[in-house]
């Protein structure tokens, strides 16, 4: 791996950039390694990172059926934050966050993350007290979170509709100022090198095709280019998690949906802030390109045709223009989806599975994003130590049928309903 | 945007119905605890055709049966629920 | 130079508008774009780049234009990101150049060119490291130099409407293709709709020209129009097929006015039509590809055909001399064009051979023009235009003064719908392209779009996929004879070019000319590993330009598969996806603007409420009163006059939103026990009680009230805001899970409106009003009032003695105005919502939203006793599962405190140490003085007499509050009980 810094670009420039390295190798599979992580995602990848980094396993193969990052890691809206309601959850993404602080400089990849600030703004007074308890909660538990005034608000966002006549007036806002966005497949990339750099093997186009259990452990799998033995295996392929543990007899409580997004045509600095609501769905923020980022409901099916229903962008549109009126005559330039695997209470799924040796990181609902790197964290810690870490122990597979759900929501099994 | 027959209104828009639940996930009143945990909890998610319970909620309501593929959207049979 | 031709075009030369661009004034010609009319009057820079600022003129006269980005308009109607290609140009348009400083000549931006070897594609990778907060200084100055147009700040100005409409058959595209196929369809009976980008149909032929079935193609395509009307179709123009989606519905973008334009009496700019369609005929015509030579960008590069385009449609001519570079016979008919309209051909550069070359429109060019063969483009020479081309001719260097260079590397069918429905595609190498191959939803690819060559293959083509959709539609009328063209020369498209020439310097030759990538920045990515189609893309930004790669895609692509050392179509193409091209963000919203963005219901009595201005109060979509403020009342001070009047004299208040069914029939009592946890079977006739829902998990999901109003009748009430769940649920578990149970549903939540009068004297004031005794608590008789027949329930949330009374809502406004008269006799008032609040919060009544948040089990809302020992109803089996009856879990407690306490802080214990509950619902002690609340504490039954502190460092606010039992007024009921 060559150092990346501005000292090396500029060397670099010098000579035609030809001798950057390849960013991460591509091995041919050894016949056997500690640890499998099937899913070559941001998740998967940054476990096999940590496994590599905080735990000393190396002997690692992150296996990804098509190129790696092909999958949400590069077709989410980038948001960043840990300001959800529940504590389980917020311990979660609060130790993603403080990983992602660091993340750009410990990879030695630039995943430009830019903590501008995520904002809930309120619509009603009855808003406000909502996200004031949601602030305090966070607060209370160590995180940061502020109420902002709707002149604090306007000033902060001077393109937000602030009158008063509005569809959803804005009476105030929570923010977190230590959220913000990151260059989605940067994440995928930098962890990748960093990974590999420390003797992973980052394996593409290689799709596991069956596990090999014996006497109900599972030994290895199977794969498009052969068996490969394993003393652990960790399924994290979002749309993939039900078919791979189905080859290993189970049956899990994921049902995969659509989640359309869509970018603007660039323009210079309109939004620095990320802008979430309350009480409607749309989530509006503007990349460094200058693309508007939009993204609201997902569809209401299962599906994984990776396609939705233009209603829903056309939705998303109308809440975004009410928001912020100006938007009205920039034009969408790329539409696209990602097949999201919604677990059966919005909570993600993190640890052991009834089959010894084999492990789960799934149900990320729509918000995986944010958790890579804490998710990638706590996974390794499952993979290394066999067994959840303290952080994690709340987002077991058996969580379902104890009924001890972590539903952020509150609305209960049904996907569609979140 | 999907077009669903309707049994008494013929080929509709997909927005006039609701997608309520994949068939495989109804609770009857009289399940075990573990087959109610069964079916609200797990499902076979496949890629293919699957049976889903559907509602023409914005046209004349009536609860309708749907094979269609969460691969490739086909709507294969509609009947009613 | 540039100058007009003096022939007409398909431009009205009688007909001079006026314009500015970067405030000069300009003047062109109806039927010009912006880019025709200043390309006549010698603009030849259009654009900076949007890394390295360089210079950038058209390449193309069409939607795939990826340099001439203007914005056009102003306050309300400025659009930023205008292709100068795709607007038509009217009076008192106002167009600006974008992303240069200060000006188009002079741009400071350029700078980043002498620095552009240290700025490759994801140069920004690999650098501005040292934390967060010096990224985020970077950052701002990235941000600025980024984006193209300036971001617009004033609200949009006129409308745009959504249609449906459908066909038989959808015709994409009216060029020869489409034209014959609509012909074809139309002919035979169908109903045909054919859409169109361009403001004329025509498509090729409006550059080309040519005699069809003995006539002119104008009149020819006028026919097809007419054709088509009277089969009783439609035909748009200015209108792009943008996304084509499931189950043949495709969304088309019609511009009614252009870019910047004040829109006509309709008053909309864009329409967006939703077309579900029985056969889809994609003739969406192909794209040229440029070749790749060093500073292959400068402005005077532009593909051949578009060079045509504005010699014979625009009747411009872009350059004096000029130089074309070719791999196709198209090319040769801009070499002729030109030559024709008495421009200078210096050379055309051919890289075939000369033995490749041998058709019959190469054979006349040769005749007139002279023509090189092995000949590759290297180097274009020139600064802020093109001066001079350095070629490579049969292995020898020559040099060519020069001030256009027209390339053509080939055509690209544009097959995106085919994509986007879910179609595959082949590879074909005669044109160095994919094509349709096999289509998901019937869709049928014609003409170009489908790699066809020539005008007789597209009409034919086309006129046999006319045909085909209409017999798949089962119209079996007879479509006429299939359209025979004649045009004066025939030059084949076929072609590709993708190598460049040996010498040529690859960071200077682009590839996607708006984002700045080069053939030098592909390969970087191949070295570093970023090798599939996707991750190229991602990591240069090919193809993510607002031309969405139409001229860069297949070339980005080539160069990976070669750097691959494998074939093209193994290689891949990236998913194409809506939108074909950019889509108005406001035409995506359509109507749903203002207020009908998401609708708002009105209370049968709103316009009795609004003369009495309260404050309102958002409830869901409802808009409710909170409180009713007299003499300058802030809204405490009238919450809590108001929920006293209740507790001393009487109040009334609007409850029509609550959710409300009649349920009857042999098996009612025994639906409802499903539904209800509690059982409802004992209530006698005329009686009513409490009951509570649970969700299917065997968390509670709603509360409410039963009454039984006759032998098999009653009626079940729950909350406002879950009225849409539970209207749902209801249908559910009576046709899915009950269908043998023997009973109707009737959901009267909008039937009946409702009005609550609760207070010591409401009895009084039901006795007047009903002339006779009211119901006793927990009972429900009917009654009249005002000449109304009303349903009143006997039923306390305030805590006082109360009546709920209902009448069908039409009716309702004498029963409340004989109501109202009487509690304001008697010194009550009307209340809203905060007093309501109030009122229920000292009762210590839980509430959906509040106590009741969808994670509550039974136990936990102190509700076990309540519970149907029976079983059987939703939620049963999913109520035994172990963490519900785990330690720790939050359950309803009361609070109080001397002080103000915050609703939604959080409970902290003694010892300090993370949050342990939150309060709920905060209120007051209405009769006395203090404060109290009702929260979600763990273990909290076990915590009575516990202080604690309720903490909201969000708001600085704290109080210390101790645990009670929720029952803080009357617990024993006394005030209501009879």
């Amino acid at each position: 791996m060559k150092r990346y810094s501005a000292l090396n670009l500029f060397r670099g420039g010098l000579e035609g950039h030809k001798s950057w390295p390849r960013a991460w190798r591509a091995p041919e599979p050894k016949p056997h390694y500690d640890v499998i992580i099937v899913g070559g995602g941001g998740h998967g990848l940054a476990t096999a990172y940590y496994l590599a980094k905080v735990h000393g396993v190396k002997n690692v193969a992150v296996l990804e059926r098509s190129w790696i990052g092909g999958g949400n890691i590069g077709r989410n809206t980038t948001i960043v934050r840990s300001n959800y309601r529940l504590p389980e959850l917020q311990a979660l993404l609060e130790l993603s966050l403080k990983l992602w602080e660091g993340l750009s400089d410990e990879l030695n990849y630039n995943l430009m993350f830019s903590q501008r600030g995520a904002l809930f703004l309120g619509h009603s007074d009855s808003d406000m007290t909502r996200l004031a308890e949601r602030g305090d909660s966070l607060r209370c538990n160590g995180i940061d979170a502020e109420l902002m005034t709707r002149e604090e608000v306007g000033k902060l966002i001077p393109a937000l509709d602030l009158s008063p006549a509005a569809r959803f007036p804005v009476y105030g806002g929570l923010i977190q100022r230590r959220g913000g966005t990151a260059r989605h497949d940067a994440v995928a990339w930098g962890y990748a090198r960093a990974a590999d750099a420390l003797g992973v093997d980052v394996i593409q186009n290689c799709e596991v095709t069956g596990l090999d259990i014996v006497g109900g452990k599972v030994v290895g799998v199977e794969t498009t280019k052969g068996r490969i033995g394993a003393d652990r295996v960790g399924l994290c392929a979002t749309g993939g998690s039900t078919k791979l543990a189905a080859m290993a007899d189970l049956k899990l409580p994921i049902e995969c949906h659509n989640l359309q997004a869509f970018v603007s045509e660039p323009i210079k600095p309109m939004i620095d802030t990320v802008i979430m609501s309350q009480s409607i769905h749309c989530y509006i923020s503007q990349s460094d390109k200058g693309e508007i980022v939009l993204g609201g409901d997902p569809d209401l099916y299962p599906t994984y045709a990776q396609r939705g229903m233009p209603l829903r962008i056309e939705e998303v549109a109308a809440q975004a223009i009410a928001l912020v009126p100006a938007l009205s005559r920039l034009r969408m330039l790329r539409s696209w989806a990602g097949t999201t695997d919604m677990s059966f209470d919005g909570s993600p799924i993190i640890g052991t599975t009834p089959v010894d040796e084999l492990y789960l990181n799934a149900g990320w609902c729509y918000g995986g994003f944010k958790a890579c790197p804490g998710s990638g964290w706590l996974y390794a810690h499952a993979l290394a130590k066999g067994e959840a870490h303290p952080v994690a122990a709340p987002f077991s597979l058996d969580r379902f049928a104890a009924g001890a759900l972590i539903d952020e929501a509150g609305v209960g099994p049904m996907p569609h309903h979140r | 945007m999907l077009l669903i027959t309707c049994p008494y209104c013929g080929p509709r828009a997909g927005a006039e119905f609701t997608f309520e639940r994949p068939i495989e996930s109804i609770v009857p009143l009289d399940a075990t605890p573990e087959a109610a945990t069964e079916r609200l909890y797990t499902r076979d998610n496949i890629k293919g055709p699957s049976w889903e319970l559907w509602r023409h909620a914005y046209g004349c309501r009536a609860w309708v049966k749907v094979l269609r593929d969460t691969g490739t959207h086909e709507v294969i049979e509609v009947g009613l629920a | 130079m540039t100058r007009r031709l003096p022939h007409a075009g398909l431009i009205d030369q009688d007909q001079p508008i006026r314009f500015t661009f970067d405030g000069k004034p300009y003047t062109g010609y109806a039927g010009d774009t912006l880019a025709s009319a200043l390309m006549a009057q010698g603009v030849k820079v259009f654009g900076r780049s949007f890394k390295y600022h360089r210079p950038r003129g058209l390449l193309s006269a069409g939607a795939e234009e990826p340099n001439a980005l203007l914005s056009v308009g102003e306050d309300g109607r400025f659009e930023p990101n205008c292709r100068a290609t795709d607007v038509l140009i009217y009076d008192g348009l106002i167009a600006q150049s974008q992303n240069r400083w200060p000006s188009l000549k002079l741009d400071v931006g350029a700078v980043n060119q002498l620095i552009g070897r240290f700025i490759p594609a994801g140069f920004y990778y690999k650098t501005f490291f040292g934390g967060p907060r010096l990224w985020m200084l970077y950052e701002h100055f990235i941000r600025r130099a980024a984006g193209l147009g300036a971001a617009p700040t004033a609200p949009e100005q006129d409308a745009f409407e959504h249609r449906a409409a459908f066909c038989d058959v959808l015709v994409i595209g009216a060029g020869p293709a489409g034209l014959a196929a609509a012909q074809a369809a139309a002919t035979a009976g169908v109903r045909v709709m054919l859409v169109e980008q361009d403001i004329l149909l025509g498509g090729s032929l409006l550059t080309d020209g040519a005699d069809i079935d003995g006539a002119p193609d104008t009149a020819w395509a006028e026919a097809v129009e007419a054709n088509v009307i009277a089969a009783g179709g439609r035909v748009l123009t200015r209108a792009t097929a943008y996304g084509f989606w499931d189950h043949g519905l495709v969304t088309v973008a019609e511009r009614l006015a252009e870019a910047g334009e004040a829109p006509g009496a309709c008053g909309l700019v864009q329409r967006i039509w939703r077309v579900r369609a029985g056969r889809v005929v994609l003739a969406t015509g192909a794209i040229e590809r440029p070749l790749l030579f060093s500073g292959n960008d400068r402005p005077g590069v532009m593909l051949s055909s578009a060079v045509r385009t504005y010699v014979k449609r625009y009747a411009v001519l872009p350059g004096q001399r000029t130089v074309v570079a070719t791999c196709t016979d198209d090319a040769y008919l801009t070499a002729l064009a030109i030559h024709e309209a008495g421009g200078e051909v210096v050379a055309v550069l051919d890289a075939r051979s000369e033995a490749e070359a041998t058709s019959a429109i190469v054979t006349r060019a040769k005749a007139v023009l002279p023509v090189l063969f092995d000949a590759k483009s290297v180097k274009a020479l020139g600064g802020t235009s093109v001066n001079g081309l350095e070629a490579s001719v049969g292995g020898a260097a020559r040099t060519f003064a020069c001030d256009l260079i027209a390339v053509s590397g080939g055509f690209t069918p544009v097959t995106h719908l085919h994509m986007q429905a879910g179609g595959g595609l082949s590879f074909d190498n005669a044109t160095g392209a994919f094509i349709p191959a096999a289509p998901r939803q019937n869709q049928i690819s014609a003409g170009a779009a489908a790699g066809r060559d020539g005008l007789g293959q597209s009409l034919t083509d086309g006129w046999l996929a006319g045909l085909k959709a209409a017999h798949e539609v089962g119209v079996k009328g007879d479509p006429g004879k299939a359209p025979i063209g004649e045009t004066a020369d025939h030059a084949s498209r076929a072609g590709q070019a993708y190598e460049p020439a040996p010498g040529v310097y690859l960071k200077t030759a682009f590839v996607d000319y708006q984002n700045d990538v080069t053939a030098a920045d592909v390969d970087l990515a191949w070295r570093e590993g970023y090798r599939s189609v996707e991750h190229l893309k991602r990591y240069t930004t090919l193809g993510m330009a607002t031309d969405q790669g139409k001229t860069s895609n297949l070339i980005g692509l080539a160069r990976l598969a070669k750097a691959e050392g494998r074939p093209m179509p193994e290689v891949g193409l990236t998913t194409f996806r809506p939108p074909y091209t950019p889509v108005t963000l406001g035409a995506l919203a359509g109507e749903a603007v203002g207020h009908h963005v998401a609708p708002t219901r009105h209370l049968p009595l709103h316009a009795m409420h609004a003369a009495l201005k309260p404050i309102w109060q958002p409830s869901g979509y409802w808009t409710r009163p909170r409180a009713f403020p007299v003499g300058g009342e802030t809204l405490m001070e009238a919450a809590l006059r108001e929920a006293r009047a209740v507790r001393n004299l009487v109040g009334m208040t609007d409850v029509s939103t609550l959710a409300k069914f009649e349920i009857a029939g042999p098996d009612a009592a025994a639906f409802l026990e499903r539904i209800c946890a509690t059982t409802v079977a004992k209530l006698a006739l005329g009686r009513g009680r409490y009951t509570f829902m649970l969700r299917e998990d065997g968390l509670v999901i709603d509360d409410g009230t039963v009454w039984r109003l006759g032998d098999q009748r009653y009626l079940l009430t729950s909350s406002t805001g879950g009225a849409d769940r539970m209207i749902a649920h209801l249908s559910y578990v009576r046709r899915i899970l009950t269908p043998e149970l023997k009973l109707s549903v009737a959901n009267v939540q909008e039937h009946w409106a409702g009005a609550a009068v609760a207070g010591p004297l409401s009895k009084a004031v039901l006795a007047e009003a009903l002339g006779g005794e009211p119901p006793r608590h927990m009972s429900v008789a009917d009654g009249v009032i005002a000449g109304v027949p009303v349903k009143v329930l006997a039923a306390s949330y305030s805590g006082e003695r109360a009546f709920e009374v209902y009448a069908v809502s039409t009716e309702m406004t004498p029963v409340w105005a004989a109501l109202t008269e009487r509690v304001q006799a008697k010194g009550g008032a009307l209340y809203g919502l905060e007093a309501l609040e109030l009122l229920r919060i000292e009762k210590g009544h839980i509430e959906v939203g509040a106590e009741i948040d969808g994670r509550r089990t039974p136990a936990d809302l102190g509700l076990t006793k309540m519970l149907n020992p029976k079983g059987g109803y939703v939620g049963a089996p999913a109520l035994q599962r172990p963490a519900f009856s785990a330690p720790g879990r939050l359950t309803v407690v009361g609070l109080t405190s001397d002080e103000p306490i915050p609703e939604g802080a959080m409970l902290i214990a003694d010892g300090g140490g993370a949050p342990v509950g939150h309060v709920s619902s905060a209120g007051l002690r209405l009769t006395s003085d203090g404060s109290v609340a009702l929260g979600l504490l763990k273990d909290g039954a076990a915590r009575l007499g516990e202080t604690l502190l309720a903490s909201s460092p969000t708001r600085g606010r704290s109080a210390r509050v101790t645990v009670a039992s929720p029952h803080f007024y009357d617990p024993a009921g006394e005030r209501y009980r009879d």
